[in-house]
């Protein structure tokens, strides 16, 4: 069963109800428009009750149990609560600032979704610059996080403003320098594409296999894009009760959460696409359609574990997460870029079999964690020796 | 490929035109970079019109445009960071006010 | 006929939006109009056909140098404040020399002739241009590269606390 050819015969049953072509091609976007918002609206109340109950039996709680069986319908009762509560602007607030900023921090994360490739070829727009594109409506949520925090008016919301551009600015860097390897190892920008190249040796060609070094660096950069602990600073409710959102109610609170959970899913998607094969899993050749099912069972290991992280660790200091970025995870992307370069330069210059490319890819990468774990562990002993024990701060000796 | 070139360039100078007016106009050093910012955008669009009517198998006008967005990003760094700079001692970014050559 | 409406809807939204950065009194609402007015701009480049600028556009211009600025207003002002007298005394002799400007380059430029080409744009673009990069163009792009190294050096040595 092909996804594409049902697509297909819904297009000749159009067609066939005598609808002139552009109307057909019409009512087909706003059909798929509307299926990838489906999908992840649907979803998002999956996730937040998964989060939650994992959240809460990580830390020995029981997590919701109240609504429905096991809880289960806890987001919906949430979302309920949410809707009658009173929706309040204040009153110097800019008011049509303060209005669009949730709408922009949902729209940003829903525009993602229309690369992902959820099975071969089963992508809203298979674009060639797919992981610009991704980095483009990326960026957006800074913006829409910047609007909320300004235009709130209020001393912990522009606070938790400055922080959005100081965390999710530096973090953009490490994160896009890592999604240009798996571009590098391609050829091509295109998601799909990506996903198509991790075919190989039966799930060994995944890029997590070949460059583990990215996918962790990914994963780190993740959580801090994501706003997860322990980098959940722009929302740290013991330094600045709730960042940006804390004058937001009702409704326009309820989508920023939206937003929130749907961008954590974004990563875990992406991250499936770029290092975990995206929908390649075994018979996805005879059976296209189970590549759906691989796709979003990766991703959701994925989202468990960055749920496992934010349920762990204890937040970070502002400097240290802004030193971790600067002085460790910016270098680091940067040797890892400059070293797939130089492996898949030599790999087409000497002719080299693919399996012996990914073999020195995969040495490099261990090379570099090497030497930055060496040189992190070389740094932290001589935090021993000296009076204050802040790791990264500026008085200390230099790494 | 029915619009033609000239509305582009028509748009191009328009916008142009509107950063011109407020570089020249506006006294917030802020808002002269944003005028800035236009028109460098302005030149962008041309740059790309041109490339797509009159030599579209040649990428050079792409090209360009990615210098221009080199150039514009170290232009907003160190503006801004002059701006922030300067208003740390004087108080005040208007640029009629910076009227003394130190700071 | 698709093709030019949505041409004079997008240029229409980005010139509003553009009028909106010079006129809007509030730097901040200033600053929001420039994001618009990128995005305009981002779309007009996929309307030409070349969507890794698109891309690249909302990149820099939004992600990085708007929201920069944004930064910079947050930084600099009471931020909700409006400002006092957004422009300078001169604004007349400006408004009329833009405008004569205007008409004059619009003018020349309708005059002008072209020499149209048409033809498909490249399935390979994107490599075309990364090979631009490091083929002919190699020297402007080193050369861009230390600049943009200068100026990470310039503006962190500019705004740190003396």
């Amino acid at each position: 069963m092909d996804l594409r050819a049902i697509g297909e015969s819904f297009i000749a049953w159009l067609e066939g109800l005598g609808i002139p072509q552009g109307w057909v091609l019409l009512i087909n976007w706003i059909l798929g428009a509307l299926i990838i918002l489906g999908i992840a609206l649907l979803m998002a109340l999956a996730l937040i009750w998964l989060e939650r109950k994992i959240a809460g039996r990580i830390q020995d709680r029981l997590g919701p149990n109240r609504v429905g069986p096991f809880g289960l319908i806890q987001p919906i009762a949430d979302a309920l609560k949410l809707l009658t509560k009173e929706d309040i602007t204040p009153a110097d607030a800019d008011r049509i600032t303060y209005n669009l900023a949730p709408a922009i921090a949902v729209f940003h994360v829903l525009m993602l979704f229309v690369v992902i490739p959820f099975a071969d070829k089963v992508v809203g727009a298979n674009i060639n610059v797919g992981i610009l594109y991704l980095m483009a409506f990326g960026a957006l949520g800074t913006m829409a996080m910047l609007m909320a925090g300004w235009s709130s008016r209020n001393k912990y919301a522009l606070l938790g403003g400055f922080r959005v551009v100081a965390q999710l600015f530096s973090y953009e860097i490490p994160i896009a320098l890592v999604m240009m390897i798996p571009v590098l190892l391609v050829g091509s920008m295109n998601l799909n594409e990506i996903a198509r190249g991790q075919g190989s040796l039966a799930g060994l060609g995944w890029y997590v296999w070949i460059m583990p070094a990215a996918f962790l660096l990914y994963f780190v950069a993740a959580l801090a894009e994501g706003e997860r602990a322990p980098f959940d600073l722009l929302e740290a409710e013991s330094e600045i009760v709730a960042g940006y959102n804390i004058e937001y109610s009702a409704m326009k609170f309820a989508w920023f959460y939206l937003a929130f959970f749907l961008n954590t899913w974004i990563l875990s998607a992406i991250a499936t696409t770029l290092f975990l094969g995206g929908w390649q899993g075994p018979f996805v050749d005879q059976v296209p359609a189970l590549g759906v099912v691989y796709f979003f069972l990766k991703t959701l290991i994925m989202f468990l574990a960055f749920a496992w992280v934010r349920a762990t660790f204890p937040r970070l200091r502002i400097d240290q997460m802004m030193a971790f970025c600067w002085k460790v995870l910016v270098p680091m992307a940067l040797a890892l870029l400059l070293g797939s370069a130089i492996v898949v330069k030599m790999g087409t210059e000497l002719n080299l079999p693919g399996v012996v490319t990914n073999g020195l890819m995969l040495v490099m990468n261990i090379v570099i964690v090497l030497v930055t774990l060496s040189l992190l562990g070389r740094y932290t002993r001589t935090l021993h020796e000296t009076k204050n024990k802040r790791l990264f701060s500026p008085e200390l000796p230099r790494l | 490929m029915t619009v033609p070139l000239s509305w582009y360039l028509i748009f191009a100078t328009a916008l142009f035109s509107i950063g011109f007016f407020g570089v020249l106009a506006r006294r917030n050093a802020i808002a002269v970079l944003m005028g800035v910012e236009l028109m460098l955008n302005a030149v962008n669009v041309n740059l790309v019109a041109f490339w797509r009517y009159l030599t579209p198998t040649d990428l050079s006008g792409q090209i360009f445009v990615v210098f221009v967005f080199a150039v514009a990003a170290a232009e907003a760094a160190v503006g801004l960071a002059l701006m922030i700079s300067i208003y740390r001692t004087r108080k005040s970014i208007n640029v009629d006010e910076l009227n003394e050559l130190k700071l | 006929m698709v093709g030019q409406a949505l041409f004079i809807l997008t240029a229409g939204i980005t010139l509003l939006m553009a009028l909106g950065v010079v006129l809007a009194r509030n730097l901040f609402h200033a600053a929001l109009f420039l994001v618009g007015a990128f995005f305009g701009i981002a779309v007009l480049f996929i309307l030409l056909e070349a969507e890794f600028l698109g891309a690249a556009q909302i990149i820099i211009y939004i992600g990085a140098i708007a929201t920069l600025i944004v930064f910079a207003i947050m930084l600099s002002r009471h931020v909700m404040g409006k400002e006092a007298g957004a422009y300078n005394r001169n604004w007349y002799f400006a408004l009329a020399g833009v405008v004569f400007f205007f008409l004059l380059l619009g003018w020349l430029l309708i005059k002008m002739p072209f020499n149209l080409v048409t033809a498909e744009v490249p399935a390979d673009a994107i490599a075309q241009i990364g090979q631009g990069f490091v083929g002919h163009y190699v020297v402007p792009f080193e050369v861009a590269s230390v600049l943009l190294l200068v100026a990470l050096i310039g503006a962190i040595m500019l705004a740190r606390e003396r």
